[in-house]
Parts: C-alpha cells; structure tokens; sequence
C-alpha cells in the first residue's frame, strides 16, 4: 500500500514537471491522474488496489460517527432520567482478531463508544472485559460489537 | 450567510450541552466506572462538535483552514480512551467496589481464576525450596511436588 501511495505521487510530480504546472492544482491533478493509472491496473497488484481499503477506513469512521452519536444520547438519556433506572456490569467479549494493532482499535473504539468501557485485556490478547453502563443482554451487546465494530476493523486490515 | 452561521453556532452551542451533562453526570453516578462513562465519553461527542464547529466558522467566513483543530480532534480520540481504559483498570486492580446495582462482574471471576492457577504453579517450588533449606535431597523435593 505504502508503495503505490508513493508510485501515486510520483506520478503526480512527472505530471506537474509535463505541464510545467508547480500549483497545488497541479498536484492535485496529477494525483487523480494516477489514481486512475493505479486503479485501472489494480488487478496486476498483489494487494489489490489501496483506495478500497482507504475506502473501508472511511466506512470505519463513519460508522464509529453514528455509534458514537446514537449511544451518547443513550447515555444523556439515562443520565437525566429522575431515577437511574441501570444495570451496569462487566462483561468477557471473546474477539476474533489476532494482531495487537487490531484488537488495540477495538478496544480504543469501544471506550470512546459511550456506554461501553474496556476494563482490561486477557493476557493472550482474545478476551476483552467490558463495563458495560446497561447490560439488557449479553448476547445483544456482544453480537452488536461483532457485526459493527469488528467486521469494520477486518476489512480494514485484511 | 445567516443561516450558515446560525447552523454553526448551533452546532457549538450542542457541544457545550453535550459537555455540561456529561459533567452533570460525573456527580450524579453511583461509582468510578459509571463515573468515567459520563466523563470521557459525552465529552468526546462535546469536543468534536465544538472544534468542528469552530473549523467550519474559520474555513468559511475567515478564509482560514485551521488544521490544528482538526488536529486538537484527533489528539482528544487518541488519547480519552487510553485515559479512562486506564482509570477503570487501576480501579479495579486496586479493588474498588462496583455499584450495588452492578448485575455481573466476569473480570474478578477471570482474575481469581489466573491467581489460583499462578498460586498452583509456584507451589512445588516452594515446596520444594523449603525442602532443600532443610537439607534434604532432591527426591524430597519431587516427593512435595507430587503430593500437590
């Protein structure tokens, strides 16, 4: 990925010596230019073309954005609520992801979601404990992180 | 241009309430980890709001494109999580106790699991230490293990 980003730019610096065009414009220009070179030859590339994966870490963003407004007003919500009306607890989440980077972004992702707070990592880096702010069902919340969070994270990385 | 700047004051405007209730619930939660749920949490969703509100008015009506705002955003979602991960797990280490209203606590489970399994390995080699400070051979010490 980091090879292409730099073909990506070399590309766009032949381009601007071409026109003898030294603008930001310029840049911009020749790096859409070989965007569309990388692109159409993308199948020739071990990895696969490198904006599909900038694309899955804009996916990521988004979907953390719209977690990270849905559970805040959750949490508002109970916070304000005359009587706390809660059932906090910690609860073990088994992961599927291997590396430290990834099981690292899960558990940043899922203390800055609301509502949820990783207590502590298992040595062997699988399970996550969690402080959840109200546990309806395990199985809900777990399943939830699983198809959100941890499937956003795969694409990203795999 | 007025509606414009009547959206962007909005916007900041909803990051300074998201930010008050979280610090409205620092003092209304029962317990350290509740706690910092409202403290680290809503305050993150007050920061991006007020900071990308406040990018918005630069880059549109100052001709100004702040990148160190942008900056100061990213800067709050590395380092908020790492903060509150840390305050919740020294809380627990240190055994802090949870609310009364907790309902499951698999941590402490898994913690007295791992100390029972680190206390039964280390056993034979106390034994057997304490076997050889008595003079003993090292059948002794053996003997000891296979009593555990």
């Amino acid at each position: 990925m980091a090879l292409q980003i730099l073909l990506n730019f070399l590309i766009a610096l032949v381009w601007m010596f071409l026109n003898n065009n030294w603008t930001t414009a310029g840049l911009i220009v020749g790096y859409i230019v070989g965007l569309v070179m990388i692109g159409l030859f993308g199948r020739f590339w071990p990895q696969g073309f490198y904006m599909k994966k900038v694309w899955a870490i804009v996916k990521l963003l988004v979907l953390f954005i719209k977690e990270l407004f849905k559970s805040s007003f959750t949490v508002i919500g109970q916070v304000l609520s005359p009587k706390l009306n809660i059932r906090p607890g910690i609860f073990a989440y088994t992961t599927e992801l291997k590396s430290d980077w990834e099981v690292t972004i899960l558990a940043n992702l899922i203390t800055l979601t609301p509502g949820t707070l990783t207590l502590d990592v298992s040595r062997e880096g699988s399970t996550l404990y969690i402080h959840a702010m109200d546990i309806g069902d395990v199985d809900k919340l777990c399943s939830d992180i699983r198809s959100t969070f941890e499937k956003a994270i795969l694409e990203v990385t795999r | 241009m007025m509606i414009g700047e009547l959206l962007i004051g909005l916007l900041v405007l909803f990051g300074a309430v998201v930010s008050a209730l979280s610090a409205y619930g620092l003092i209304r939660l029962p317990d350290v980890y509740l706690r910092s749920h409202a403290a680290t949490k809503s305050t993150t969703l007050g920061v991006l709001c007020i900071l990308s509100g406040a990018f918005l008015y630069f880059m549109f009506y100052l001709d100004h494109v702040s990148a160190k705002l942008l900056l100061g955003i990213v800067f709050v979602f590395i380092t908020a999580p790492v903060a509150g991960h840390l305050n919740g797990r020294a809380a627990h280490r240190t055994g802090v106790p949870l609310w009364k209203g907790s309902v499951r606590d698999d941590l402490s489970e898994a913690m007295r699991r791992e100390e029972q399994a680190r206390v039964q390995a280390q056993e034979p080699q106390i034994l057997r230490q304490n076997n050889s400070g008595k003079g003993q051979s090292d059948d002794g010490g053996n003997s000891g293990r296979t009593q555990v």
